[in-house]
């Protein structure tokens, strides 16, 4: 049986399923990433995931057009953004327990309009896989990497579209200022408010669409609690990946590919007890913040709001 | 000071704030509650009723109060420490069965050595739970409010894993029905009743604790030192103290008394261990609650016992209406979020105000330090 895990076709279904996981910590730890690096921390990723599923499955389900799904997870995760850049950045409340508050919202309004406005479990469609011209009829690699739907090209295309936006750009420059300095950056003429606001929702459409990514990409289901976790592990990789986007890669396929071997382990019948095989990607999370890939420090004014003339 | 300032005053405003939240969250609540087509003002009379309204259901409310409040006078101490333990879920669940364990194993003893042993094994299992994730944050500078999350997840599956496996009534095993809980204690496990109610013994237990929590941290060295090393690390460290200590001891008492409470749950409440899969089959969410009485409760002890309660009888309440008024659960859960962030959300008025009051203080000071007579500028 073990063994068995070493064959070419299950190694092959592996890497296969941990690039296609991959795909919603990816959108919702480069949010994240942003929102730090801005000096907020969204604690609140899980709900908002919950909601953009929510919003993403019942588009999808009613009008049949995943693209509709995807307006509908933006919108969503647009909304949820700006209300906590109202909550973190204009109210300046304690970013980890108002982050709570978040994901009790979202866990509870998301099960209550699953409840209210479809009942049952239903499946959609969802983004079909597309085999990509030339690169999609290599041998092996064809079908590993460039056989995938949408959603999936487009959170690895994100990886280095955030890094230039980041490293290469003016916005980055004030985005990071905001979360190391804001005092200096403030008296140099960035509005701090302005830039948080605009990180804070732009990480809440990304946790919306990762949670989309799943509902209408992925699984193509919504149910009660579909993410069961993952938004807190996408927060845990933004510190394994110390901040930056190439860590944030690493950490979400590091993490999705236990999770694919993992889930073999239980389809392969390999007998530990399924609850052990659960424990595991939860374990993972602690030892990955314990030894992170990228040695950096938090921005130094994470989770402390802005205000003017004070120290 | 004038008239309207004493009304106003920090302690005033810091009780009237998370109440004015309340009012809101309730009031975006009653709108919910319309989207749904409900009739709200009957559905949160229901509510009071069901909290408040008899004997039983005061006493109800208390017992659901009690995990609030050890939760939330640990969740107290670990922010006084500079600590955000979100995870209580997982230190009620490790209380809970090493209690039960405890008590399974124990059967043959008599009621006045099984209940210490049972409180005490509860207790010490949610220290250790709560110590992990102390230690990674004041040794390594680990995010401690990730690794409490992912300490839930842990305990979830470990309680799922003995349930269904070594811990499991064995009545279930013979008569092959499985289903995932222990076979009930023996009676000398039972914490005893109050009142001829569901209450037991665990509330008070709860006040002492709180009470001793506020000893501890304002009339207490290690309590002071708590508070410094939360207030001020780099301060503390020039003072001497030890800091990673009392950041690691802070959290080890929190995942104490959630550990406590989960032994309170398993001995008071169900007389034994059960899960439904998820956390909250077991703690009711009261990991999570219990963060918000102590929100509520101004991250004091003592105010954390009037805040447990009304957030127990809120609990209490919402279930009565639920059965009433045929409301899905996920609308209180929905509604406690919304609770959270109004709650934190509106804590920026009481710091203004405060931070006002130390403006005029500070220049009624300077003006009577230099001899003005009427002064007070503002």
């Amino acid at each position: 049986m073990i063994q068995d895990l070493l064959s070419p076709a299950v190694l092959a279904g592996i890497v296969y399923s941990g690039i296609r996981l991959a795909t919603p910590y990816l959108y919702a730890a480069l949010g994240e990433t942003i929102g730090q690096l801005s000096g907020v921390l969204n604690l609140g990723v899980e709900g908002m995931m919950l909601m953009g599923a929510y919003a993403g499955f019942y588009l999808t389900y009613r009008t049949g057009d995943p693209w509709l799904g995807l307006l509908a997870a933006i919108l969503m995760g647009a909304i949820l953004g700006l209300a906590n850049a109202l909550i973190t950045v204009t109210f300046r409340a304690e970013q980890g327990i108002s982050g709570i508050g978040v994901f009790l919202f979202g866990l509870g309004m998301s099960e209550l309009l699953f409840q209210k406005t479809l009942g049952s479990v239903a499946t959609v469609s969802g983004f079909p896989p597309i085999r990509l011209p030339f690169l999609g009829d290599l041998p092996v690699v064809g079908d590993l990497l460039f056989n995938h739907n949408l959603m999936v090209y487009a959170a690895y295309l994100l990886v280095p579209l955030v890094w230039l936006v980041l490293n290469r750009t003016t916005w980055g420059l004030k985005i990071k200022s905001a979360g190391q300095n804001p005092a200096a950056a403030d008296a140099l003429g960035v509005s701090i408010t302005r830039v948080r606001y605009a990180t804070v929702t732009v990480g809440g459409i990304l946790a919306s669409v990762a949670g989309a990514s799943l509902s209408i990409a992925l699984l193509n289901v919504f149910q009660q609690n579909l993410t069961s976790g993952m938004g807190f592990i996408a927060v845990a990789l933004v510190y394994f990946g110390g901040w930056s986007p190439l860590g944030a890669l690493a950490g979400s396929l590091l993490f999705s590919t236990v999770n694919a071997l993992q889930n073999w382990i239980q389809v392969l019948g390999i007998p530990i007890a399924p609850d052990f095989a659960l424990m595991l990607p939860y374990v993972l999370t602690i030892l990955m913040l314990v030894v992170p890939f990228r040695k950096a420090r938090q921005p130094a004014a994470l989770t402390k709001p802005f205000e003017r003339g004070e120290g | 000071m004038g008239k309207t300032s004493r009304f106003l005053s920090p302690t005033w405003l810091a009780i009237l704030t998370p109440l004015a939240a309340v009012v809101a969250a309730l009031a975006v609540g009653a709108l919910l509650l319309l989207a749904l087509g409900v009739d709200p003002v009957a559905a949160y009379a229901s509510m009071f009723q069901g909290a408040f309204g008899s004997l039983n259901s005061v006493a109800d409310t208390l017992v659901k109060a009690t995990p609030l409040l050890l939760v939330g006078v640990g969740i107290c101490i670990a922010f006084r420490g500079g600590m955000l333990n979100i995870g209580g879920e997982g230190q009620l669940i490790v209380g809970g069965l090493a209690a039960t364990a405890a008590v399974l194993a124990l059967r043959a003893w008599p009621a006045w050595a099984l209940i210490p042993v049972g409180l005490a094994l509860g207790f010490l299992a949610g220290a250790a739970w709560g110590a992990v994730p102390g230690v990674l944050k004041a040794r390594l500078q680990v995010n401690e409010i990730l690794t409490t999350i992912m300490m839930n997840a842990i305990a979830i599956q470990a309680l799922n894993y003995l349930l269904r496996g070594p811990l499991m009534d064995p009545e279930q095993v013979s008569k092959g029905s499985f289903i995932p809980q222990t076979a009930r204690f023996t009676l000398a496990a039972d914490l005893p009743r109050l009142v001829p109610t569901r209450l037991h013994a665990g509330f008070l237990l709860a006040v002492i604790v709180a009470i001793l929590a506020w000893v501890l941290l304002w009339r207490t060295t290690i309590g002071f030192r708590i508070r410094a090393v939360g207030l001020n690390p780099f301060a503390s460290r020039r003072a001497g103290m030890r800091v990673s200590r009392y950041g690691i001891l802070a959290m080890v008492l929190s995942g104490a008394l959630a550990g406590l409470a989960g032994a309170v749950q398993v001995m008071g409440v169900n007389h034994r261990m059960f899960t439904d899969g998820s956390s909250a089959g077991f703690t009711g969410a009261a990991g999570f609650n219990g963060i918000v009485a102590a929100l509520f409760g101004l991250l004091h002890p003592i105010g954390t016992i009037p805040a447990a309660v009304f957030f127990g009888g809120l609990i209490v309440g919402a279930n009565a209406m639920q059965r009433a008024m045929q409301i899905p659960s996920a609308m209180i859960t929905a509604l406690n979020g919304l609770l959270v962030i109004f709650v934190v959300s509106s804590d920026i008025w009481r710091r203004r105000m405060v931070q006002r009051q130390q403006k005029a203080e500070v220049a009624s000071a300077l003006g009577a330090a230099s001899g003005a007579e009427q002064a007070a500028p503002t």
